[in-house]
């Protein structure tokens, strides 16, 4: 099994598809260039600038663009350059994208990706690094998966092109350098499966994209202070695999969910309310949230660094539950 | 004036397609009277001659895309009388099960691919439509009807953009009906003719009297001829009026009598029929046959509509993901 990095195998997955399927097409700004992370790197030589597509500055055309090409049999991956720019397709993502299957009675079919890089790295600042999943798991019609390792990049990828609904892939940027193995061949990753990374016996933690990395972190020190965790990624949030979660919890009775978005709102209010209506007595302490202060990403290195959850925080939180 | 020679068997038929959606329409609205259809109702009745002046060009495959006022652009592209009725209506045996309605109509056997509830959202939708068929070489084209509101929409001025720099099969028919809702196009902006943003983004575009039948054709025609010749988009503006209100209930006091009766006086049906008869293309026995057709099956759809079941309670959840393929 090859170790690559999650950029490369985002790349590799894209290529695999542009390869088996002639009906996928990337279109976005600077995708026949590489992009600014060069996750697009190579395909424009490969397919053609008619397959991958360099889009004015225009998010909310280039969306509908991509769904009414979809509604006529292509299969497009539309990149949104930052997540903090799919504010400007939300109409087109929401009340299109999300809905013609449903509001045609079946008759329309939209089988889009939407790429999106999220998160922090960088001091980038309030509009280029925010963590928007939630307000897209909202929408009934959308799937979204996040994923944290190259292996499940790549994997989720592929099945998010050949999925006939609208899938919106987010990237974290922070994790663009990261290695892993990456099984050969056609690997697929089902969507709406979560992973079980580490097996515990006494809490479990929820993480998300960047942050299962430090959860995971955080479960090797806390199993050196006696305490056995068990580390569980989601992949996707929208359809989440409630199963997994719910029967790990009653397997530790305790549950902290860590994520880069603001706690507000945020995807870990709806796995705690999941998991209190299908495993409450079960539990043995509150399921505690760590996650972003409710407030813009701000600029400034030594306050992005203030603003994330860190190791020493999903500790904490987890002594806690053993009062 | 026509590009070609229409024959008489044409012209007949062309009124005989705007007395359908007039018909239908106005059966639409009598049923709203009697709390029959309830909802939120555009109707395009005033208008139709843009509708079917293009949709009778067009081929059964190419893409139509509407807008919230698209009863007659489903009707004009060939959509089934009874089903469209009974999604209208909310009925089971609609296009769309009854989860669409009035605003979301999808009829995609007839090529009308969609509908939308947001001004100016199914633009960007026909750019789509026409980037795959130029990637597909069939000589499809997709058409998007709009109104005067959407000029004033982000994406209108973003698809014109990409739409002229991709050279994108699409033809954009821009039903100027002077409002927009409730405020005349003049109180939204300084641009009298919609027309004038195509020669911006550098594209075809001609402005035509919309309640014409031949002189929409005629532009229309012209426009497929460069479409389908892969030169690019085609811009068509075609001046009309909407003889309801924005939506039914709307008393539409915004609006002064003398403008409507100005141009009821220019009704697209009614002006048509005097050219068939003053050209004596048609009989009067000839005429009121088509009146009545027109109106018998508006009549058989409402009974249709109205006799079907509604959809089963367990679809309020169904359909929002499709299965996997």
């Amino acid at each position: 099994m090859p170790e690559q990095t999650y950029l490369e195998a985002i790349r590799a997955g894209l290529h695999e598809e542009m390869s088996r399927d002639s009906s996928v097409y990337v279109l976005g700004e600077d995708v026949a260039l590489g992009g600014p992370f060069g996750v697009t790197k190579g395909l424009s030589e490969g397919f053609g600038v008619h397959r991958v597509v360099n889009t004015p500055i225009s998010e909310g055309t280039v969306m509908g663009l991509a769904i009414g090409a979809a509604t006529a049999g292509l299969r497009p991956v539309v990149e949104i350059m930052f997540i903090d720019f799919i504010t400007l397709a939300m109409d087109q993502l929401v009340n299109h994208a999300a809905k013609l299957h449903y509001m045609s009675g079946g008759q329309l079919k939209i089988p889009l990706t939407v790429r999106v890089q999220c998160g922090i790295s960088g001091a980038m600042g309030a509009h280029h690094s925010q963590s928007l999943e939630s307000w897209l798991a909202h929408v009934p019609g959308l799937k979204v998966v996040m994923p944290s390792n190259p292996a499940d990049a790549k994997g989720l990828l592929k099945a998010a092109i050949r999925d006939d609904n609208p899938v919106i892939f987010i990237e974290h940027r922070g994790l663009y350098r990261t290695r892993g193995k990456v099984p050969d061949g056609d690997h697929l990753v089902p969507i709406g499966r979560a992973a079980v990374l580490r097996e515990g016996k006494q809490v479990t933690i929820v993480a998300l994209a960047n942050t299962v990395g430090v959860a995971l972190a955080a479960a090797d020190e806390l199993a050196g202070g006696g305490i056995s965790t068990e580390v569980i990624d989601p992949r996707s949030i929208s359809p989440l695999d409630v199963e997994t979660i719910v029967e790990s919890v009653k397997k530790t009775s305790r549950m902290i969910i860590v994520h880069e978005a603001v706690e507000k709102g945020g995807i870990g209010a709806e796995i705690t309310a999941t998991v209190q209506e299908h495993a409450l007595y079960y539990l043995d302490a509150p399921i505690l949230r760590i996650a972003a202060p409710f407030a813009p990403v701000p600029a400034s290195p030594s306050l992005e660094k203030q603003f994330l959850p860190n190791q020493a925080c999903i500790v904490k939180a987890v002594r806690k539950l053993f009062g | 004036m026509p590009t070609r020679k229409e024959n008489s068997k044409d012209l007949i038929d062309l009124l005989r397609r705007m007395w359908l959606i007039r018909a239908f329409e106005e059966k639409v609205s009598a049923l709203y009277a009697e709390r029959q259809i309830v909802g939120l109702l555009h109707l395009g009745i005033g208008q139709e001659a843009v509708a079917v002046g293009t949709c009778s060009l067009l081929r059964p495959d190419d893409y139509v895309f509407g807008g919230h006022r698209s009863h007659g652009h489903a009707l004009a592209k060939g959509a089934d009388v009874n089903r469209l009725m009974a999604e209208i209506a909310g009925r089971a045996t609609g296009y769309c099960g009854g989860k669409g309605g009035s605003m979301h109509i999808v009829a995609l056997e007839a090529g009308f691919v969609t509908a939308t509830g947001v001004v100016g959202g199914t633009i960007p939708l026909a750019l789509g439509a026409a980037f795959a068929a130029k990637e597909k070489k069939q000589g499809q084209v997709a058409v998007v009807f709009f109104g005067d509101g959407a000029g004033q929409a982000g994406p209108f001025h973003e698809s014109l953009n990409i739409a002229s720099l991709w050279r994108l099969p699409v033809i954009f028919v821009c039903e100027n009906n002077g409002y927009a809702e409730f405020t005349p196009l003049s109180a939204h902006t300084k641009v009298e003719r919609l027309a004038q943003h195509a020669k911006t983004y550098d594209i075809s575009s001609s402005t035509v009297d919309g309640n014409d039948l031949l002189a929409v054709r005629t532009a229309i025609s012209k426009a497929l001829g460069k479409t389908r010749a892969g030169t690019g988009p085609v811009f068509v503006e075609c001046l009309t009026h909407r003889l309801r209100g924005h939506y039914e209930g709307d008393p539409a006091k915004y609006r002064e009598l003398s403008q409507l009766t100005q141009w009821k006086s220019k009704d697209p049906v009614a002006r048509f029929t005097r050219l068939l008869k003053s050209k004596k293309a048609i009989t009067d026995n000839e005429l009121q046959a088509i009146e009545s057709e027109a109106r018998s099956r508006a009549e058989q759809a409402a009974e249709f509509s109205l006799s079907s079941p509604w959809p089963a309670e367990e679809e309020v959840a169904t359909q929002v993901t499709a299965d996997l393929p």
